[in-house]
């Protein structure tokens, strides 16, 4: 048992090692950076984040994001609750196609919607709203959000549904004050991989947007000025994406193992 | 339990989800079936030509390229992070106090957007400013430049790959393994199995659907990366390490060549369905097969 | 094969106990002969998993000592014993075909492959499993399983014990009797030592020779199906163990005899000659099995008043209140007395058991300083 934990041990450290870099990084002004090497930042300065935090048109970006990262989150969980339902608990005409169908779009290239969402959302005029990235997000959040939800649906006995239809409550009302407290766990572990997914992309978000809600990904992608990469400037923003990612995960640590265990993302 | 009924007003649940998706994916899809079958040459001047653009485009010998870059790099990363995330699975303790810190740093990189995470590789392998690369210049005193030299470009976007995606592998399996009832840990012991045997006989056949899903998983993902090799090195150098998503990306926006990058893009959806197709056709058979 | 000894065992799940509470095993002390066939009987939660844990070397007791014949084998690991351990549910090894999987702890212990082939099949015969020895085990009925299960534990030669946690859990009913005759049958030809834990009554009755009672960590009485029924130790003993159970009804003792409902019932001779000292909570128990229907020539009747009659095919319960305290008594089928009507009973003053806080009185004035283990 000692070699397994040495070997996992070991396996942690090269994990983070490239974390802790970059926070380094980000500690680091760009003289330091450039100059000696520096296992552990010789002088750390906040200046970095101050400049992050100082400057709207860096910090907005990280509104930006969470704005549409929250909107297509709360989308993509309400749409497929229902469906989730259904599939659970009903068979109808064409449900095993709907659901591969569904299923494909999960694995659809981003790269191949590029250039029609672009003109399609330039002609609605949704461009450069969170709604755009929000929307198209939802190609392949809402199937994995079926898929997940309809794993943890199966999981609750059709009793508890014939119970509640005996007691008198009308579907939507069962639905909302029944089935859905008995789910919470399900619906937090797809909330969470919904959040996940929308906030780590890159293409969609980057290709739907402008100025007016640059999200932080995009921000990131064109730090290059005159005079060269500002290192510590794009460590600092960097360290400042991770932080939502390791909060959620803090709260879900005991949920992650469940959603997993479902085999569905 | 008795078979589920039939009900075809289930249809209005599912509506809403239909009419997002058709809305995210049919819509556009037509969209670009309608361009790679035609030849825009003006706003006002288009000429229908049929399947010429499927013609240039898989004779396009850039696509080639990029098509048998995208197989190598999949094969190897598969062949590297399925083995690494089982081994590592196994590692990870059943139950006790680590397990939670256990499973929230496997999370961790799971979570970094995947511009950072180029970013941060893009950093740390870079022999003047990089932990990982100056380590690697300056104790094995090997000239290392991801930049310049493409095996050295290589193997950074593999090493970042493994880096950003073992752990996912590392979760599914870990689900799986603690799915297995202790009994069969129990009666392994009374049987006086080894670890070996434990491993082969109880634990392997047991995580048969999880790896599965995993393989599948990580093909399909590992097919479809763009972010970060383009962060970490932009496809190069040269074309080196330029896979599939950037090519079509390049194509699309890049040189506004809609013709041949809708056409591309059929042709790429069609490879990705197809391995979709297999997914969920030997995820359903599997899950039928009765597990014992 | 030994004779098996838990000597002062405790055990407690949690890393420091500190109370009586932390304890799921509150310490005990138990043997059990070679060959004998025992049943461990007790609602969930009593602990008899736990002790089977701590046999078959699962589980290392927080103290105490497991003794297999002299030899002091608390600190073995399961491997090392000779135990064999049936689950809930059938544990087989999927990938490998029936005759593998009954192979598998002789390979692992390094015997000779012709040894090995003919202990297989030896073991396939006696469980009925010589046909399906090349089918993969995965693909069989989840009662061959359990006897491919239980095969595994036979195949070793020398096995001291084979322990059952409740084997028939997953067996369909029409089954279960089948599978338990074929334990019996295994008990007489092989002679090895069973133990057999099970919540349900009926199963540790007719299987084992002795019974051991378990509650809440404790073991309450350990003896043979007949004393079980007969002589209850402990209160408990008596409500659990048979259909419907004892019994137990608040009483006071005054003048030699005990009051119930107002009313008085006969003692036998020395069964309580005055209230034991600090006594708490009293209770009379009775079967509803030896309660007499009156008049019996001689004796002294009790008036009880019936409020339901069930109809059980040979015989019916009849359930009655003897003052304002409910009563359970069995009646021939011919019986014809109608709710509401009142009746006279009687206690044969020797199966009339008095409980002092759950504990038998007559027991504890015999001895009073000894432990029940």
């Amino acid at each position: 048992m000692r070699a397994r934990r040495f070997f996992l041990i070991l396996y942690f450290v090269l994990l983070l090692l490239p974390i802790y870099w970059l926070v380094c990084m980000s500690l680091k002004t760009n003289e330091e950076i450039l100059g000696a090497f520096r296992l552990v930042p010789d002088r750390p300065t906040l200046e970095n984040f101050r400049h992050i935090f100082g400057d709207p048109s860096w910090y907005m970006t990280y509104v930006n994001s969470l704005e549409f990262v929250l909107l297509n989150t709360a989308l993509s969980v309400a749409v497929a609750l229902p469906a989730a339902y259904a599939f659970s608990r009903y068979r109808f005409i064409g449900d095993k196609h709907l659901f591969f169908w569904l299923l494909t779009n999960r694995m659809s290239p981003p790269a191949v919607f590029l250039l029609p969402f672009f003109q399609f959302y330039s002609a609605v005029g949704l461009f450069d709203t969170p709604w755009a990235v929000a929307l198209a997000h939802c190609l392949f959040n809402v199937p994995l959000a079926v898929w997940i939800l309809e794993g943890f649906i199966s999981g609750v006995p059709r009793e508890i549904d014939e119970t509640a239809a005996l007691d008198g409550y009308s579907f939507p009302r069962f639905f909302a004050f029944v089935f859905v407290p008995l789910i919470r766990s399900g619906i937090g572990v797809t909330a969470f991989f919904c959040f996940m997914f929308s906030w780590v992309e890159l293409l969609l978000a980057r290709t739907l947007t402008s100025t007016a809600t640059k999200p932080i990904v995009a921000a990131m992608t064109r730090t290059v000025s005159a005079a060269g990469m500002d290192w510590g400037l794009l460590a600092a923003a960097g360290v400042l994406t991770m932080i939502p990612g390791t909060i959620l995960i803090w709260f879900v640590r005991n949920y992650i193992a469940k959603g997993f265990a479902l085999g569905r993302v | 339990m008795e078979p589920r009924p039939v009900d075809n007003r289930a249809w209005g649940l599912v509506l809403p989800v239909v009419l997002i998706v058709s809305f995210s994916a049919i819509i556009p899809l037509m969209t670009v079936v309608n361009y790679s079958v035609q030849d825009i040459l003006g706003p006002t001047q288009r000429v229908f030509v049929g399947t010429d653009w499927f013609h240039d485009v898989l004779k396009d010998e850039d696509l080639h390229g990029a098509f048998w870059r995208q197989l190598l790099f999949s094969g190897v990363v598969l062949a590297v992070e399925i083995p690494l995330g089982l081994a590592i699975a196994l590692a990870v303790p059943r139950s006790g106090r680590w397990v939670s810190l256990c499973l929230v740093l496997l999370g961790i990189p799971l979570l970094i957007p995947w511009n950072v995470v180029g970013t941060i590789w893009q950093i740390f392998a870079r022999a003047d400013i990089g932990l990982g690369g100056y380590a690697i210049a300056g104790l094995m005193g090997v000239d290392y430049n991801y930049a310049s030299n493409p095996l050295d470009a290589w193997l950074t976007v593999v090493v970042m790959d493994v880096w950003h995606w073992t752990p996912l592998v590392v979760l599914l399996c870990y689900a799986g393994l603690r799915a297995i009832p202790d009994a069969f840990y129990q009666a392994a012991a009374i049987d006086g199995a080894s670890s070996w045997s434990v491993f082969r006989f109880i634990q392997l056949p047991k995580l048969r659907r999880v790896l599965i899903i995993a393989v599948l998983l990580r093909l399909m993902d590992s097919f479809m990366i763009y972010t970060e090799p383009f962060v970490l090195t932009g496809g190069g150098p040269g074309n080196t390490t330029t896979f599939l998503s950037q090519y079509l990306t390049r194509l699309a926006v890049g040189q506004f060549d809609v013709g041949p990058a809708a056409a591309f893009s059929i042709v790429y959806f069609l490879i990705i369905l197809l391995l979709s197709f297999v997914f969920y056709t030997v995820l359903t058979r599997v899950g039928r097969g009765g597990e014992a | 094969m030994a004779r098996i000894r838990l000597a002062e065992v405790a055990h407690s799940y949690r890393p420091d106990p500190r109370s009586d509470a932390d304890y799921a095993l509150q310490p005990l002390d138990l043997v059990w002969e070679d060959g004998g066939a025992y049943a461990l009987l007790g609602p969930s939660g009593s602990g008899k998993t736990t002790i089977l844990n701590i046999l078959s070397g699962l589980l290392v007791p927080t103290r105490g000592r497991v003794l297999f014949g002299d030899e002091d084998v608390t600190r073995k690991p399961p491997r090392a014993r000779n135990i064999a351990q049936v689950f809930q549910f059938p544990v087989i090894y999927d990938t490998m075909t029936v005759a593998e999987n009954l192979a598998f702890p002789l390979r692992n212990r390094g015997l000779p492959a012709a040894e090995i082939r003919a202990r297989v099949a030896e073991i396939a015969e006696l469980l009925d499993l010589a046909g399906d020895l090349d089918r993969r085990a995965s693909g069989l009925t989840a009662d061959a399983k359990q006897r491919i299960s239980m095969g595994r534990g036979l195949v070793r030669r020398n096995v001291a014990a084979i322990l059952f946690d409740e084997p028939l859990t997953v067996i369909d009913p029409h089954l279960k009797w089948l599978l338990r005759r074929k334990l019996k049958q295994i008990h007489e030809q092989l002679g090895v030592t069973l133990v057999y834990v099970t919540h349900d009554q009926t199963e540790a009755l007719t299987f084992a020779d002795r019974v051991v009672v378990m509650n809440d960590g404790r073991v309450l009485q350990q003896g043979t199906p007949q004393e079980l029924f007969e002589d209850p130790a402990d209160a408990f003993v008596g409500h659990f163990i048979g259909s419907p159970g004892m019994n137990l009804m608040p009483c006071q003792i005054i003048d030699r005899s005990a009051v119930v409902g107002g009313q008085r019932v006969a003692l036998a001779a020395g069964a309580a000659p005055a209230p034991p000292a600090g006594a708490g909570r009293l209770q009379l128990g009775i079967r509803p099995e030896f309660v007499r229907l009156a008049p019996v020539p001689g004796a002294s009747a009790l008036s009880v008043r019936i409020e339901a009659v069930e109809h059980l095919g040979t015989y019916c319960i009849v359930t009655a209140l003897l003052g304002d305290v409910p009563l359970k008594l069995r009646a021939p089928e011919t019986f014809d007395a109608a709710p509401g009507a009142a009746i006279q009973v009687w206690f044969p003053p020797e199966r009339v058991k008095i409980y002092a806080d759950g504990r038998d009185v007559a027991r504890s004035l015999a001895e009073p300083a000894r432990e029940i283990a």
